[in-house]
C-alpha cells in the first residue's frame, strides 16, 4: 500500500478508505450510544418523556385551541406523533452532528481517519431515540386501536430519507462550525424555527394548494408526509409532486454538505 | 516511487500557519474611540474573511509562520529514526504531516506501508466508559481491528496492570493508571511504520522503564519507527539514524550519534555575560555528547597574572560540591601559550553526570591573586550524557556516573589464587 501526501491532493480511494474504517465508525457510534444516558437519573426515560410531552402540548395548542384538522380519520395525537418521529430525529441528528467535530477536537488533531465518520456516527445515536419513539407510537396505536396497513412496509425508505435529510445539512454545518464558530448559535435557533415551519404540530394538508410546492422545498415536508402516509394510512394522502421536490432538496443539501465537508476536511486539524 | 527499501520519502515539505498579532498601543492609553475604530476594522476584516472563505485569525495583523520549511529526507525499512530539535523546531508538525493529521502546504511525501501513529497517550479515552471498553475504543482509534484487539487484550491488560479495575469507569482511575492503560494499548499496535511523539516521558520511573523496554523491543523487531523525544540518552540507545530540525529547517541527517553531536553542539546549555568593565566577559557551560565543556571569555589578562589558573566546581542545586578542578592547586601550570584576550576552555570528559540541573562556580587567578571568582556563576542542565536506555536515579546513587565493569570469579578459582599467592611472591 502506498500513500502520497501532497497539498490539495484529492484522495483517489476516498470512499474505499471510508469503508476500511468502518470498525472505527461502529466503535464511535457505540461509544456515543453507551455514553448518552450514563449518569443521568432516569436515563432512557428522557428519550420517552420528550416526545410524549411535546405531543401533548402540540395536541392541546393545534387541535384544541387552533382547531386544526387531523389527517383523515387518524386521532390528532397520533398524527402529531407520526410527524414528531422524523422531526425529533432530524433535530437531534442535526444538532449533534453540527457539534460533533468540535467535540472531537482531541481526536482530530492527533489521529488520521476519514473525518466523515464523526458526524455520521453521531447520527446513529439519533436512531436509538427514534427506535424508542417507535415504541411509544406502538403503544399509542394499541391505545387508539389504530392498525396500520401494508404501507407501513414502506417506512424504512422514509427512515433512510430522514437520515439523508439530516446528513446533508449536518455535514455542511459541522464543517463550517470548525472554521466559524458562529454556526454553533445558528443551529439551535434554526431548529426552533424549523419546528414551526415544518408540518409537525399540524398536517401539511392545511397549507393552501398554491403554496404546497414552495412549501415542499423544506426537505422535512417530504419526510414527515411520508411517515404519516405510511403510519396513518386511512385518509392520509401524499402530495407526490411535493415529495419529488423534497427529494431534490434533500439531494441538493447532501451534495452541498459532502462537497463542503470534503473541501475543508484536510484543514480541520489546523483550524480546530 | 520510493525504490526497494525506502519506505518514507519526504521531498521539500513545508507547512505554513497563519498567526495573528494584537498590536498594543505604546503609551498604554486607549480611548473609547480608538477601541471602536479598531473593533469595527476587525469586524470588517473578519466579515471579508468569511465571505472569501478564509480562516478567521484573531488580532489586527496577520503573519505567515513556516513551521516547516523545505524539509527532505528518506527513511529506509527497519530504520529507527530519532527526530531532535529544540522546542518549536517543527518536530511535532512533521509527525502530524507524516501521520496524515494535517497536509503539507508544499512538497510531497510518499509512504509505503501501514502507518500507526501515537502522537499523544490516551487519545480518545472516554472518562465514562470502563477500562475494558476504552481498550476497544482506543484500539479502534489507533487503527486496530476488533479481532486484533481481542487477540492482544490479555497482553494489554497485563502490561498496564489494571486487571482489577477493568470494569470501572476510567474517570475513577488515577492518572498513572490511565497513562499505563493508554500506553499498553499503543504498545500492542501492529503496523509496519510506527510514529511516536514524546510519549516515553509519562508515568512513574518503574513504568517508564517498562515503556522504554517495549520501545526497545519494537525497535529491534525490524519495524520502521520515527521517534521524537527530548531524552537524548534513550534516543541514542534506541535509534539508528536521526535528523536535526531547527526553526523548521533540516540541519543534519545521518547516524544518530552524528545528529546528537550536532544537536548538543548547537545547544549552548547556559551562559552568563558580565559587564564591560569586568575582565571576564562571559562564562558558558554546554554539553557535547558525554562531555561537559566550560568556557570563560576574558580580556586584558597580561600584566595582571603571572600564569593563568582556571578552576571550577560543579554543585548540585543544594549547593553540595560534586566535582571540580583547579590545576593550580595541584601544582600544575597551564603551560600552553595563552593569548592576552581570548577564551579558556575546560573539557571534562570523565566522569559523566546523570540528568539533572547543576550549578557551576568559576575561578580565575594565579597563586598570588584572585582576579575573578563567581561562586554562583550559572545553572545548567545535563540530559542524556550517559549512554544507557534507563538512567540511574541520581537521588539514590548520586549524580556522578562511574565508569564501571563487572566480573565474576568462581569460588574455587579464588581460593586457589589465595593459596597460590604466597608462593608466588
Amino acid at each position: 500500500m502506498q500513500i502520497v501526501l501532497e497539498a490539495g491532493r484529492v484522495e483517489k480511494n476516498y470512499w474505499r478508505d471510508l469503508w476500511r474504517y468502518r470498525e472505527l465508525f461502529q466503535v464511535l457510534a457505540w461509544r456515543d450510544v453507551a455514553v448518552r444516558y450514563k449518569q443521568t437519573i432516569i436515563g432512557v426515560v428522557w428519550a420517552v418523556l420528550r416526545p410524549v410531552l411535546t405531543m401533548l402540548i402540540f395536541t392541546i395548542i393545534f387541535a384544541r385551541i387552533a382547531k386544526l384538522p387531523s389527517e383523515g380519520s387518524a386521532p390528532y395525537p397520533l398524527m402529531v406523533l407520526a410527524g414528531m418521529l422524523p422531526w425529533t430525529f432530524f433535530s437531534t441528528a442535526l444538532s449533534d452532528a453540527s457539534n460533533s467535530l468540535i467535540g472531537s477536537a482531541g481526536l482530530i488533531s492527533k489521529i488520521y481517519f476519514p473525518r466523515l465518520i464523526i458526524p455520521t456516527a453521531t447520527i446513529v445515536v439519533a436512531f436509538v431515540d427514534l427506535a424508542i419513539s417507535f415504541g411509544i407510537l406502538g403503544v399509542m396505536m394499541i391505545w387508539y386501536q389504530f392498525w396500520p396497513s401494508w404501507r407501513i412496509l414502506l417506512l424504512p425508505f422514509f427512515v433512510l430519507l430522514a437520515f439523508l435529510a439530516s446528513l446533508g445539512p449536518g455535514l455542511w454545518v459541522t464543517a463550517l462550525n470548525v472554521k466559524y464558530r458562529d454556526f454553533r448559535y445558528v443551529v439551535p435557533f434554526a431548529l426552533q424555527l424549523g419546528l414551526y415551519i415544518s408540518p409537525v404540530g399540524f398536517s401539511s394538508s392545511v397549507v393552501p394548494e398554491k403554496w404546497r410546492l414552495l412549501y415542499s422545498l423544506n426537505p422535512n415536508v417530504g419526510v414527515i408526509d411520508g411517515f404519516r402516509w405510511c403510519i396513518l394510512d386511512r385518509g392520509s394522502r401524499i402530495h407526490w409532486t411535493g415529495l419529488g421536490i423534497s427529494l431534490i432538496a434533500i439531494a441538493f443539501f447532501l451534495w452541498l454538505g459532502i462537497r463542503q465537508f470534503r473541501k475543508m476536511e484536510k484543514t480541520f486539524a489546523d483550524l480546530i | 516511487m520510493p525504490d526497494g527499501d525506502v519506505v518514507i520519502r519526504v521531498e521539500n515539505v513545508a507547512k505554513r500557519y497563519q498567526v495573528g498579532h494584537i498590536s498594543t498601543r505604546r503609551n498604554g492609553h486607549d480611548t473609547l474611540r480608538d477601541a471602536i475604530v479598531r473593533s469595527t476594522k476587525n469586524f470588517a476584516r473578519k466579515t471579508m474573511d468569511v465571505v472569501y472563505g478564509r480562516q478567521i485569525v484573531e488580532g489586527d495583523a496577520v503573519e505567515d509562520f513556516w513551521a516547516l520549511n523545505d524539509v527532505s529526507f528518506d527513511v529506509t525499512r527497519g530504520e529507527v529514526l530519532g527526530i531532535v530539535g529544540a522546542n518549536g523546531a517543527g518536530k511535532s508538525t512533521l509527525l502530524k504531516i507524516l501521520s496524515r493529521v494535517t497536509e503539507p502546504t508544499k512538497g510531497r511525501i510518499m509512504i509505503s506501508g501501514r502507518v500507526a501513529s501515537l502522537l499523544e497517550v490516551g487519545t480518545g479515552f472516554h472518562p465514562e466508559l470502563s477500562g475494558r471498553e476504552n481498550v476497544f475504543l482506543n484500539g479502534a482509534i489507533l487503527g486496530m481491528t476488533r479481532s486484533e484487539i481481542r487477540a492482544q487484550f490479555d497482553g494489554i491488560v497485563a502490561f498496564a496492570a489494571v486487571e482489577r479495575f477493568l470494569d470501572t469507569p476510567v474517570k475513577r482511575y488515577s492518572t498513572g493508571m490511565q497513562v499505563r492503560l493508554a500506553f499498553a494499548v499503543a504498545a500492542h499496535l501492529r503496523s509496519e511504520i510506527l510514529i511516536v511523539d514524546e510519549v516515553l516521558a509519562v508515568g512513574d520511573g518503574e513504568f517508564q522503564k517498562k515503556c522504554l523496554g517495549k520501545m526497545g523491543d519494537v525497535a529491534r523487531s525490524g519495524r520502521t519507527v520515527l521517534l521524537v523525544s527530548h531524552n537524548l540518552g534513550s534516543l541514542r540507545s534506541l535509534c539508528s539514524h536521526g535528523i536535526l530540525l531547527s526553526e523548521g529547517r533540516l540541519i543534519t541527517a545521518g547516524s544518530i550519534s552524528s545528529v546528537l553531536k550536532a544537536y548538543s553542539a548547537k545547544n549552548q546549555l547556559s551562559s552568563r555575560v558580565y559587564p564591560q568593565e569586568s575582565i571576564v566577559r562571559r562564562v558558558a557551560v554546554y554539553q557535547d555528547m558525554n562531555k561537559i565543556v566550560l568556557e570563560l571569555e576574558y580580556s586584558e589578562l597580561r600584566g595582571k597574572l603571572t600564569i593563568p589558573g582556571f578552576g571550577f566546581v560543579i554543585h548540585d542545586t543544594d549547593g553540595r560540591p560534586i566535582l571540580g578542578h583547579n590545576p593550580m592547586l595541584e601544582g600544575k601550570n597551564l603551560d600552553t601559550p595563552w593569548p592576552n584576550e581570548g577564551i579558556v576552555r575546560a573539557i571534562v570528559s570523565s566522569p559523566t553526570l546523570l540528568d539533572g540541573v547543576y550549578i557551576v562556580s568559576v575561578f580565575l587567578g594565579d597563586p598570588y591573586s584572585t582576579i575573578f571568582r563567581d561562586p554562583n556563576c550559572l545553572a545548567f542542565s545535563i540530559s542524556g550524557a550517559v549512554d544507557s536506555l534507563y538512567q540511574l536515579p541520581p537521588e539514590q546513587v548520586g549524580s556522578v556516573y562511574p565508569e564501571c565493569r563487572y566480573e565474576f570469579i568462581p569460588l574455587e578459582v579464588r581460593n586457589e589464587a589465595v593459596n597460590a599467592s604466597p608462593s608466588d611472591s
